[in-house]
């Protein structure tokens, strides 16, 4: 299987290959363990374990424990230890955004992707040519974390996770008075919002503080760690409590952030007569909102949607473009008929963070991979 | 109309009847005329015009965006209205640009800070100026404590019209009154321009509007009793008056808001509220006096009210309501000239084919039906069984006492002299016990072959007035016990709203010879019947039991010695080449949790065959 995926044919030639006639896939190319960068002699999240390892951020599809050396941001890697223990990789460099590091015969550096607190792009420089693997990105708005910053380039790999012309994501603060308008109209009701433990879960709470929103929020036990992270970091997030321990009367009125897949679980049953909400792009999509049993779904994504991966792509200047995980038919498409070369990379392993979570981390809740449809 | 949009939107989501009712009052109460008034003609059906087909829908896209990306849209998301909604482009945007006139980017070792991107400003991609985004802009780490929200700007830029001024979107007035008068070729450019002007969620509502495709889990009853609440009035008070009412309702909302009169209802043939029965049960008997009531079979069909007036040219015009007072004269136009006397008459919906009534799976073919073809009445021949008589003519029935309604009754129906109309004959009995032997055997107590459609017995009150509403006392239904089956449960799934975590919807089997001896083939779901203990003991029996799960469904456990076995009640069955089993039942709920029976205790589907034969003949 080394190297050998359908849609990238051709192969590493050795050391002297790439000296000469630098094709971009000498740089980069796809293998089972993720992307690998051979002049540089490392892997850009991988999802086995290897012996060099840069990490774009921190959500767990990307960054998997196991590796000999980390490379990422100082918030992924605080995240990865709060995920999986001090001893998740055999070392650790931090780097800041813009740093430069030179890697064997390239040179790396981290730019902010503006997917969650600490994400970034990989930028990949090999004699002329500069590669740019974006991992997750969005170009909105988010006050949990740094703002995409555009890296021209000559390859851009970009996710694909909302890659249909039909999610477009809007403005997230008019989703948040959806739901602030809700919780007036049923101030007896509790509020139970879905949203993914890393990242999602800040942003709502950080854009309902910016609605004026300033009555405590609650934290289902699976989001505390990282959320008080986040506050750690300076992230001004208000007062939060955790829901554990409540009586039920008195989540009447109240707003409480949880893993998406806790929401209809036994879990709930403590909430008077929840209204269950989530925050995520896919919410976009009726039948997807109501499949899950959502009463109020907020389209609020952490994933650029259709029009910033377009004007993103075309912004970067790239001739060449890698699709990654999501819907790469219709991007690869988009990109063709725009006059770029795009092609799709069979990466596996990736997948959509807010479907892929569940609560077992609660130990109350129900076995992992029950979310998964 | 994207404050309708939004109501839309939230209902459809919303499973509780109590909060949509509060969604649709709070919407009521914030929006002004005359949009509000439209709104609530839009949700109970009330709106005329002539409605836009898919096809133009579909060319109107086709117009806009590269039809391969619509294609991988339409497949992922399976609504036409929802996926021309979601991916209208923005006005003005040109979807068939190219990057290509741009050079490649410049292989120039110089990139990264401050190097500006290699591409003119006439490189824009859906209307987006690339060239004004901030770019190679080197933001700091987040830990610097700045930069924040700052840096690639390119959505931003996005947001900028740049080509004219947007109009306003239209109200939902707007888009009703327009459509009204507006000609069938000016329609495409008419719709074009409000998608234009909405949001997604705006131009969702517009195309379920113009498409007459509104199916958002909301009836024209809901509506009203959610308007009714508005004023804190009873809905039955709308349903009164409605007849007299049109769009946008103006007088209906000043008077529910206290600054104007009840309006009048000048509908020649008005709806009046029903009179409804409770369940008897066992130990009501003992305080009844048998001589205090008159008897009548229950027919298995639909209640209706049918009701005929003079309008203000003396012509009659003719009504049929149904019992929450929906005018569903459009489903039955064959029963119209029927209705040629003025007067009200309480009856049965019923399909009688050669003098026999059929059952009410024959019936069901009648509902809900967009057309009524001339072969459908012709197949399923309409006629309406006479229970009580509400208005002769000018002349209000309805507080005079049962006994002396009837022979009311009995005279208006022998006046109407029509075939398709009859009384619904009384059941003549002296002692509770005798009742009861009709009850058990209508057969031979004079429902005769028609006994397969009567599904019990009514009790009236001979001295009661005909009162609206469910008042307990007067009027009792006392229906045929259920079928009942020993089933096991199969799979589980979890329910909605308030149920969403508790397993409340069961697949349940009976066993059957297969290929490998005995198993269990489905027959039916049901998701009611059981108390809130019991739904515990069962949803706690499912967690501990599952052996597989698919997404929301769990198998759980049925073995010959491992299992739940539920005891089923149903009210009929039918054959369905739909079910594997080859029957479906009708209304199935839980009466009983057999935690004593082991499940291969349980019945065959031999039984329910043998069961299907005696209720059909079939």
């Amino acid at each position: 299987m080394r190297g050998s995926s359908p849609r990238m044919t051709i192969r590493y030639r050795g050391i002297n290959a790439y000296m000469v006639g630098m094709r971009p896939q000498d740089i980069l190319m796809p293998v089972p363990a993720g992307l690998c960068c051979k002049p540089g002699g490392f892997h850009i999240d991988p999802v086995r374990p290897v012996e060099r390892a840069l990490i774009t951020h921190g959500h767990s599809d990307h960054a998997r424990a196991g590796h000999g050396a980390v490379l990422a941001t100082q918030e992924t890697l605080d995240m990865m230890r709060l995920r999986y223990g001090e001893n998740f990789a055999g070392s650790v460099q931090a780097v800041a955004y813009g740093e430069e590091i030179r890697l064997g015969d390239v040179t790396v550096s981290f730019h902010p992707a503006g997917h969650v607190l600490g994400s970034a792009q990989i930028s990949v420089t090999c004699k002329s040519r500069r590669i740019v693997a974006s991992g997750d990105y969005k170009d909105a708005r988010d006050p949990t974390c740094a703002a995409f910053e555009l890296v021209p380039c000559d390859v851009f790999i970009t996710e694909a996770t909302f890659g249909l012309p039909v999610f477009r994501h809007g403005d997230a603060a008019g989703e948040v008075n959806k739901l602030l308008a809700s919780a007036k109209l049923f101030p007896e009701r509790a509020h139970l919002v879905g949203a993914y433990s890393l990242g999602k879960a800040q942003r709502v709470i950080a854009l309902l503080r910016e609605a004026g929103y300033d009555a405590p929020i609650y934290l289902h036990g699976a989001m505390e760690k990282i959320t008080y992270y986040y506050q750690e970091r300076g992230i001004a997030l208000g007062e939060l409590r955790p829901v554990r321990g409540m009586k039920k009367a008195e989540l009447a009125g109240t707003i409480t952030l949880a893993p998406p897949s806790a929401t209809s679980d036994v879990w709930t049953r403590r909430f008077p007569d929840p209204v269950t909400a989530f925050a995520s792009g896919w919410m976009r999509v009726r039948a997807r909102a109501r499949q899950g049993g959502i009463e109020l779904p907020l389209v609020i994504s952490d994933h650029a949607d259709w029009d910033g991966l377009t004007a993103t792509i075309a912004a970067t200047g790239a001739g060449e473009i890698w699709v990654t995980h999501g819907q790469e038919d219709a991007l690869v498409h988009w990109c063709k008929s725009k006059g770029l070369a795009a092609r799709p990379l069979d990466l596996v392993g990736y997948g959509d963070e807010d479907e892929g979570e569940t609560a077992a981390v609660t130990g109350e809740a129900q076995p992992a991979g029950e979310a998964k449809a | 109309m994207n404050r309708f949009a939004e109501l839309l939107d939230r209902l459809a989501y919303e499973p509780g009847r109590n909060n949509k009712i509060r969604l649709l009052v709070g919407y009521f109460r914030e929006t002004e005329d005359p949009d509000r008034g439209y709104a609530l003609a839009a949700l109970t059906g009330a709106l005329s015009f002539k409605h836009a087909k898919p096809g133009l829908i579909r060319d109107l896209i086709t117009e806009r965006t590269d039809p391969v990306l619509f294609g991988y849209s339409y497949d992922y998301v399976g609504d036409l209205s929802e996926t021309v909604a979601l991916m209208w482009p923005k006005a003005g945007a040109n979807y068939a640009g190219s990057l290509l006139g741009h050079p490649s980017p410049r292989p120039s070792p110089a990139r990264g800070e401050g190097a500006q991107p290699a591409y003119s400003p006439h490189n824009d991609v859906e209307g987006i100026d690339v060239s004004e985004g901030r770019t190679g802009e080197q933001a700091p780490s987040p830990l610097a404590g700045e930069g924040w929200g700052e840096g690639y700007r390119g959505r931003d830029v996005a947001e900028i019209p740049r080509t004219h001024n947007n109009p306003p979107p239209p109200t939902l007035t707007d888009v009703v009154t327009t459509l009204r008068t507006l000609g069938k070729a000016e329609l495409p450019a008419q719709l074009a321009r409000w998608m234009d002007e909405l949001d997604e969620t705006g131009r969702w509502a517009l195309l379920k509007l113009v498409t007459g495709a509104m199916r958002i889990g909301i009836s024209a009853r809901l509506a009203k009793t959610a308007a009714a609440a508005l004023g804190d009035k009873d809905a039955h008070e709308i349903e009164l008056m409605w007849p007299g009412l049109s769009p946008p309702y103006l007088e209906l909302f000043a008077w529910l808001e206290g600054h104007g009169d009840k309006p009048v209802n000048r509908d020649p043939a008005p709806f009046r509220p029903v009179m409804l029965a409770h369940a008897i049960e066992d130990g009501d008997f003992a305080n009844l006096d048998a001589a205090d009531f008159s008897a009548e079979w229950k027919w298995d069909g639909i209640r209706v009210q049918a009701v005929a007036g003079r309008d203000a040219r003396g012509h009659i015009q003719a009504r049929l309501y149904s019992r929450t007072g929906e005018d569903i004269t459009g489903s039955f136009p064959d029963l119209v000239p029927s209705l040629h006397l003025p007067g009200a008459i309480d009856g049965e919906l019923l399909v009688l084919r050669d003098g026999r009534v059929q059952t009410f799976n024959v019936l069901q073919q009648r509902l809900n039906r967009k057309v009524v073809s001339p072969k459908l009445i012709k197949e399923f021949p309409i006629h309406l069984r006479a229970y009580d008589l509400l208005g002769d003519d000018e002349n209000d029935l309805r507080e005079l006492p049962f006994a002396e309604r009837r022979p009311h009754l009995e005279a208006f129906v022998a006046k109407l002299g029509d075939p398709r109309i009859d009384l619904s004959p009384t059941v003549p009995f002296a002692s509770w016990e005798e009742l009861a032997a009709a009850r058990a055997d209508p057969k031979s107590a004079g429902a005769g072959d028609d006994a397969d459609a009567v599904e019990g017995v009514m009790l009236k009150r001979r001295d009661a007035p005909y009162l609206p509403g469910r008042p307990k006392g007067p009027w009792w239904k006392w229906k045929r016990d259920p079928h009942i089956i020993d089933a096991v449960l199969m799979y589980a799934q979890r329910g909605h709203g308030k149920r969403s975590s508790y397993y409340s919807d069961y697949t349940f089997g009976v066993w059957t010879r297969g290929e490998a001896g005995d198993e269990l083939v489905p027959v039916g779901k049901a998701y009611f019947g059981f108390t809130d203990e019991e739904l515990l003991q069962i949803d706690r029996f499912v967690r501990r039991n599952t052996t597989e799960k698919f997404g929301p469904v769990r198998h759980v456990v049925h073995e010959p010695d491992q299992g739940l076995v539920l005891e089923v009640a149903f009210e009929g069955l039918q054959r369905s080449p739909r079910h594997k089993s080859g029957v479906a039942m009708r209304f199935p709920r839980i009466s009983r949790l057999r935690w004593d029976k082991p499940p291969r205790e349980a019945d065959r589907l031999e039984t329910l065959e043998r069961m299907l034969i005696s209720m059909t003949g079939s």
